[in-house]
């Protein structure tokens, strides 16, 4: 396994922790923190006790995954610059993202989804190539496109999260809502904890696998926005008009990215299984990274899917003794949270106390994606209930 | 003493413990737990048995029913399953806990060198210090990096014994622990006490749709029912002391200790008609205070009473007063009727089809839809509408609704009345456009004019004549004979439209005629029709002398399509909503649900112990010191069990800080 220069130093920094951060982590943390005390300041009439303690508590998230992760600060800085450029183009005109050059081709929130779904299909291409050709060059594009991809979608978020406002100002809320835009939530999420593996693992062999689920999520957004007009700005139901929604959604959201990678390596740890099993020698020098580390990177990504499920399920329990007066109802998205849940722990218990590994734990993490895959999507297409805010 | 042999053999319970403990058992049960829930998703649930019974056939409701499919999560073999998950889980962590505890508290300050070697993660080399010096700069190192350390002496040699992240096992515990809490938690609140009385006999669920008064005394719960989870609708002004709990194809009726007073209930829309909000004002009239509870509840928003959480659940008509005008469809008159109803009430009528009942259904005060693409606005009010069905003797309904307020199409105005057979169709309109004046009459006066025969004669009469001595035609009989065929036609297009008067033909003319005697029929009766029109025009008073304007004309065709599509809309007559007094009504819901807050233990421990379990790390690392003269020997080894890849890179890196530290001094 090759470690960059850089992990290897500053795995083996000795100071404790606080002691590590430089000038530029103490940098970062005051940005996020004078921004989120901006927005607080701009906005707090506007939000009750529990949105405040969302935007603190974000603020400390941003800032503590600013410090593990450094990515995550230019990804951040462009995400904000862009879509308060995009936010400051607008002023008060809805109509301007028709007149404005910029937000008619660039960055209002549809043209921004729409680049973002281009340069993701382009990056899966790309990171193909460059698995087959072995092209360190083709590779450092692919991660590019992805990160530009990412940052697209969150722009194109963040701008429909004001353009909502402009909407209508009764419209106004934060966009993951609906389908249409949880499933740009769900390419975005998939696409940052692939690049945090890519980048901790030092491996490109597996983008293509994971753009690949991410892209199959593109192709149903553009049928959906094109077909159905979902991408139209819609009034939200009063059940949900909650603070909740906004930590409920993204945590879930975690979860189904976590998912959906784990799936992918499955998917990619049974093509090197097999190539393994015709030609022991020459799987040496596959473009595939080792079983091992496709296990590894399997069982950390549902672990962590895991973890985020269980906590976005009890929130969503929370929320629901809240607006349907009762925290369990059987409702059937209620229902196959709990499927899918009981589906990874028991594939957490095989793995951790019987120690299961291999083939059959991939095909395991793919079902496990077609049961998530139902309980995300199928639920809302197939069967009635109390939570059907994105009916196909 | 026991012989060996005995001893192996493990008592009864011992097996029954091991089995309930077993790993195998706790997969298999999540496993089965999460395809049993499957069927409950796919199956809706406690829809009433009717519908079964049409979707499934008798045969199988009866096997689904008594397989309690629909009401999967609370049939007895669905419970079982559970309990048997609870009863492995609790026995899972009676068996490992005790030993995890100890483990996280114990150092482990015994290991032999050669248990040492063999672990994953092994280093030995010299160190130029001895044992006494080393130990506590080791110790120190280690300390600085989060370990918590023991030393203990041996005969030859020293052992420093290390870990960190020991509440990962606590993770374990509290994950484990969570589940057996937030099912106990979730028995209490299951409406068990409930299901337990009707196996026994003691209650059963009212199916019939009748007061609360008239309930059953076996259909009523207790007052002090500790768990439950009702439905009440309560209009403005009313009062309410009861909810409602449906189980299975009935409901129960649960009496609260205090009664709830719906002071006003207020909704407000977005521009697109969809509900933004809806709240109520609530009284609380509770016998044990002096003074009322008054609050303000909306979705999202409870009001949480005595442990009664009162929910905004849903809202609905409250019998609202409906002023209607009925005007005959089947008539040669134009007798109106006014009828004063309200929402929810039902009428007997007399209709040429027999007695029918009128059933009025709901109420609402305006009806936005999206505006037509050249319009400046996004999205139009078609205004107030109301529905009501129509039964018949034999219990077949039609359902009606009609809307108060003209609605504008293409430029003309009309009053639209949908109708369907049954509620999955979607309405079909019939248009009956408005007059000048903004009201049905016209259309009407026309309708009941080509249904009056006598007068239909007479006009068919004065038109051949008019026509004839236009023509200067002198055939005497024609003139009957022409006017016998304009009424009969009138008669047949009265009764089915154009298209009646084509089916006729095809059922008397041979095929290669007919063509030629549909022209001629439809020109005859355009002829009369159009003198039925100008008579109705005359009798309102327009002045036709200069021929008929364009308006009017276009009203004539629009008259004669409303005249066709009434075969389909199937009623003798037509309600015109003429003023309504809107009362609204809140649907409560209300809850009792003591075991909320253990289970909200038990999700606090699972939130917790689930990052701990995969985010705080186990590590184990043993130092041993061996002194060879002025130097020590060092076997450095660790375990990490979980995740072997990190922990390799963690140990080189530990390896190299902790040789640094023995040798700087």
């Amino acid at each position: 396994m090759s470690v960059t220069h850089d992990q290897m130093m500053q795995e083996l920094d000795e100071r404790p922790f606080l002691q590590r951060l430089g000038a530029f982590e103490w940098i970062w943390a005051l940005l996020v923190v004078a921004g989120s005390i901006y927005a607080w300041w701009h906005y707090h009439t506007l939000m009750d006790g529990y949105e405040v303690a969302i935007l603190a508590g974000t603020a400390i998230a941003l800032v503590a995954w600013g410090w593990c992760w450094k990515p995550v600060r230019p990804y951040t800085l462009a995400v904000t610059a862009i879509s308060l450029f995009a936010v400051w183009l607008y002023g008060t005109d809805i109509g301007a993202r028709d007149s404005n050059f910029f937000l008619k081709y660039l960055i209002a929130s549809q043209s921004a989804i729409m680049w973002m779904s281009a340069l993701y299909v382009l990056a899966t291409l790309t990171y193909f190539f460059a698995t087959f050709t072995r092209s360190e060059f083709s590779g450092k594009v692919a991660t590019a496109m992805t990160w530009s991809a990412t940052v697209m979608g969150t722009v194109g978020l963040m701008v429909r999260w004001r353009e909502s406002y402009l909407v209508n100002a009764d419209f106004g809320h934060i966009p993951v809502s609906n389908l249409y835009e949880v499933f740009i939530l769900f390419a975005v999420i998939t696409a940052l904890l692939y690049l945090f593996y890519e980048r901790k693992y030092q491996t490109r062999a597996l983008g293509g696998f994971v753009l690949l689920v991410i892209s199959a999520a593109v192709a149903f957004l553009l049928w959906y926005s094109f077909d159905r007009g979902a991408h139209e700005i819609e009034p939200l139901v009063p059940a949900l008009q909650s603070y909740w929604m906004k930590i409920h959604v993204p945590a879930n959201f975690v979860g189904y990215g976590a998912f959906a990678l784990a799936a992918m390596v499955g998917v990619a740890y049974l093509i090197r299984n097999a190539q393994e099993q015709r030609n022991p020698q020459a799987a040496s020098g596959s473009v595939l990274p080792s079983l091992e580390m496709l296990d590894d990177v399997m069982y950390k990504s549902i672990a962590l899917g895991f973890a985020f499920f269980t906590v976005a399920t009890i929130l969503g329990a929370l929320w629901a003794a809240e607006a349907w007066g009762g925290y369990w109802s059987w409702d059937p998205k209620e229902t196959w949270a709990l499927i899918v849940w009981l589906n990874y722990a028991a594939w957490l218990h095989m793995r951790l106390t019987k120690g299961w590994r291999g083939a059959p734990m991939a095909w395991w993490a793919i079902v496990g994606l077609f049961i998530t895959l139902f309980a995300f999507l199928g639920v809302n297409m197939f069967l009635s209930g109390l939570h059907s805010y994105g009916e196909l | 003493m026991n012989s060996p042999a005995q001893r192996n053999i493990p008592s009864r319970g011992t097996i029954l413990l091991e089995f309930l403990g077993s790993m195998n058992l706790a997969i298999t049960l999540l496993v089965t737990v999460a395809v049993a829930s499957v069927v409950g998703t796919v199956l809706q649930q406690n829809q009433p048995y009717q519908d079964y019974i049409i979707k499934f056939g008798p045969f199988w409701h009866e096997v689904f029913k008594s397989l309690g499919l629909y009401d999967v999560y609370a049939a007895g073999w669905f419970l079982v399953i559970l309990a048997f998950l609870v009863i492995s889980t609790s026995v899972c962590i009676y068996r490992n806990a005790p030993n995890m505890v100890r483990e996280m508290r114990q150092f482990r300050t015994r290991v032999q060198a050669v248990s040492l070697r063999n672990m994953h993660q092994v280093q030995e080399w010299h160190a130029d210090v001895p044992v006494d010096a080393l130990e506590p700069r080791y110790r120190a190192w280690l300390r600085q990096h989060g370990y918590k350390t023991r030393s203990a002496d041996h005969d030859d040699h020293r052992l420093i014994a290390a870990k960190k992240g020991s509440w990962n096992r606590l993770g374990y515990i509290f994950t484990h622990t969570a589940i057996v809490v937030i099912c106990l938690g979730g028995l209490v609140d299951g409406q068990l006490p409930v299901r337990v009385k009707e196996m026994l006999g003691q209650i059963q669920p009212e199916t019939r749709d009748i007061p609360a008064s008239q309930v059953p005394e076996i259909s009523w719960l207790p007052e002090g029912n500790p768990s439950f989870r009702g439905n009440v609708t309560i209009p403005e002004g009313g009062r309410a002391g009861i909810a409602f709990l449906q189980l299975r194809d009935g409901y129960l009726v649960q009496p609260l200790p205090f009664t709830i007073e719906l002071k006003d209930f207020r909704i407000e829309h977005y521009v697109t008609g969809q509900p933004k909000s809806f709240e109520s004002d609530l009284v609380i009239h509770d016998p044990e205070r002096e003074q009322p509870v008054e609050a303000t509840i909306a979705v999202n928003h409870p009001l949480i009473y005595e442990g009664y959480a009162i929910y905004q659940a849903s809202f609905d008509d409250g019998g609202s007063g409906l002023s209607l005008t009925a005007w005959p469809l089947s008539h040669p008159t134009l007798d109106t009727q006014k009828v004063e109803t309200a929402v929810f009430e039902s009428l007997e009528v007399e209709t040429p089809a027999g007695r029918q009942t009128l059933e009025f259904e709901s109420f609402r005060p305006f009806n936005v839809n999206p505006a037509p693409e050249d319009s400046d606005k996004q999205f139009q009010n078609f205004g107030p509408s109301f529905t009501y069905k129509l039964r018949n003797a034999q219990g077949e309904a039609r359902e009606y609704e009609n809307y108060m307020l003209p609605v504008e199409l293409e430029g003309r105005k009309f009053f639209l009345s949908g109708v369907r057979e049954n509620p999955n169709q979607p309405f079909f309109y019939l248009h009956i456009p408005a007059d000048p004046a903004g009201s049905p009459q016209r259309f009407l006066a026309f309708n009941a004019l080509l249904r009056d025969e006598a007068r239909v004669r007479e006009i068919a009469a004065e038109t051949v004549r008019q026509t004839f001595s236009e023509l200067r035609l002198q055939e005497p009989g024609m003139v009957e004979e022409v006017t016998a065929t304009m009424g009969r036609l009138v008669r047949m297009f009265a009764r089915g439209g154009f298209d009646g008067i084509v089916e006729q033909v095809e059922a008397t003319v041979p095929e290669d005629r007919r063509m030629q005697v549909i022209d001629a029929y439809m020109k005859v009766l355009r002829n009369i029709l159009s003198a039925l029109y100008a008579e109705v025009l005359r009798a309102e008073g327009v002045d036709i002398s200069e021929g008929i304007s364009e308006r009017d004309s276009r009203f004539y065709e629009d008259t004669l399509n409303a005249v066709t599509a009434l075969p389909l809309y199937g009623s003798p007559f037509f309600l015109q909503l003429e003023s309504f007094e809107q009362v609204q009504a809140s649907g409560l819901q209300i809850t009792r649900s003591p075991g909320k807050s253990v289970v909200y233990l038990g999700f606090t421990l699972l939130m917790i112990g689930v990052f701990m379990m995969f985010y705080v790390r186990q590590r184990r690392i043993w130092v041993w010191l061996q002194p060879q003269l002025e130097q020590t020997q060092v076997i450095l080894a660790g375990s990490g069990e979980r995740d072997r890849r990190d922990f390799e890179r963690e140990f080189t890196q530990l390896y190299q800080g902790i040789r640094r530290a023995g040798e700087s001094g």
